[in-house]
């Protein structure tokens, strides 16, 4: 399953927060893409992900918005 | 073999807790970390939003100890239930709006009822006796305990033995001559216990992670609930204390003035909210007005603008208002001299 979050126009940690949130209903081996406008979330949600185990598959940083791909583990 | 016994840490982003955390470890229990974010936390906010801030790494210190620890770290938002907190603290405020006492009470019930809904058997802060003039006292470690629900399921493992024991230390879950005595303001012994466990580059430890102990920022949030007549906010409110200049010419309207690149890009993102004001002939700061603004209060909001814009000296500078209500319109102004700006208008 593919989900979408939108995170844009929040500051960190709400992104990590809605991140943490959504994959919480999603089961292992689910994809979140999460779309943000804050940059600390190239340094926090990989950071969140690392703690709770689950993958950055890609990190995407446009001008005005950045898109990571998470992969949710085990 | 026994199941290891399970606890769950407050994590600040600071040295205390994180030692505190590292102490259970050492015991072999397993340790999970408990992060609250009530709205007032410097973490994070401020280095996004100034761009003078970002070539300083932008790591949140509470996932940074989270990662050093290798323990999962939950993060939990509280934002609408911490405006009881504040807005009523049974204990009363610190040097500023600090409601320090109440808010460790409620941290440490939300984490027992945390502890509740998982199975986790106790829980850790990094609170040491004598460490912060209010909520870290001999006498308020019982309160904490007690009016949070805890009990005795609170463990300090920085000063317990300064301190009745525990549950978890009654029970042999974790040895209370393992645990420490630490008293007092010093921060020698924290350095000291890093040291051993090979901490380094933690976060500066002491007060600094809550806007409500910073005194200007108390002075925004008093302006604040003193011209709306009530004592409430939202979340947007108390972000927008964080940021820019606040001058507030007439009790019914302030100005929130940008005060460098990060903090335009920041405003920018409020500007559907706001009427907005921007300096069109010279580059200037973005400009938003929280209240009513009349005729006469716009152009005075548009001779300020123009103050804090490149044509500051220039005899006339063009400024866009745009009430987010038809086209916006733009008026042709005088800068305000510095001198006509009195103090008692910045806040």
């Amino acid at each position: 399953m593919e989900q979408e979050l939108d995170a844009r126009r929040i500051l960190c940690p709400l992104p990590v927060i809605r991140t943490q949130d959504a994959v919480a209903k999603l089961s292992p081996g689910d994809v979140l893409r999460v779309i943000a406008t804050d940059p600390g979330v190239v340094y926090d949600i990989p950071a969140w992900c690392k703690v709770h185990g689950h993958k950055v598959l890609a990190i995407e940083e446009g001008r005005e918005e950045i898109r990571l791909t998470i992969e949710v583990g085990g | 073999m026994t199941q290891p016994r399970k606890a769950i840490a407050l994590i600040s982003g600071g040295l205390d807790s994180m030692l505190a955390a590292r102490v259970m470890q050492e015991q072999g229990v397993q340790v999970e970390g408990i992060n609250f974010f009530t709205g007032f936390c410097v973490e994070g906010h401020t280095h996004a939003i100034r761009a003078k801030d970002r070539a300083r790494p932008k790591r949140n210190n509470a996932l940074w100890v989270a990662e050093q620890l290798g323990i999962k770290l939950h993060i939990v938002d509280v934002i609408e239930e911490y405006k009881q907190v504040l807005l009523n603290p049974k204990h009363g405020y610190g040097a500023n709006l600090n409601p320090c006492l109440d808010c460790k009470v409620f941290m440490v019930g939300k984490a027992k009822q945390w502890i509740e809904e998982h199975g986790f058997d106790f829980i850790i802060t990094g609170e040491v006796i004598g460490q912060r003039p209010m909520s870290q006292r001999k006498s308020t470690m019982p309160v904490v305990a007690r009016e949070s629900g805890a009990e005795d399921l609170l463990l300090r493992p920085l000063c317990a033995k300064n301190l009745p024991e525990t549950k978890p230390e009654r029970e042999g879950w974790v040895e209370r001559a393992r645990l420490y005595d630490f008293s007092g303001r010093s921060r020698k012994p924290q350095m000291a216990l890093a040291a051993r466990f090979g901490f380094e580059d933690y976060a500066q430890p002491a007060g600094g992670c809550c806007f409500l102990t910073d005194a200007n920022y108390a002075v925004k949030l008093n302006d604040l609930w003193q011209h709306r007549g009530s004592r409430d906010y939202e979340l947007d409110d108390i972000m927008l204390l964080k940021v820019g200049r606040h001058l507030r010419p007439k009790p019914y309207f302030k100005l929130i003035i940008a005060r460098e690149e990060g903090e335009n890009r920041f405003l920018e993102g409020y500007r559907k909210q706001f009427t907005h004001l921007k300096t069109l002939s010279h580059s200037g700061p973005m400009v938003l007005i929280e209240g009513q603004a009349g005729a006469e209060d716009l152009e005075l909001a548009a001779r300020i603008t123009a103050r804090f814009s490149q044509g500051r000296d220039a005899e006339a500078v063009q400024v866009e208002i745009n009430d987010n209500q038809g086209a916006p319109r733009t008026l042709e102004v005088r800068p305000l001299h510095n001198d006509d700006i009195p103090k008692a208008w910045y806040l």
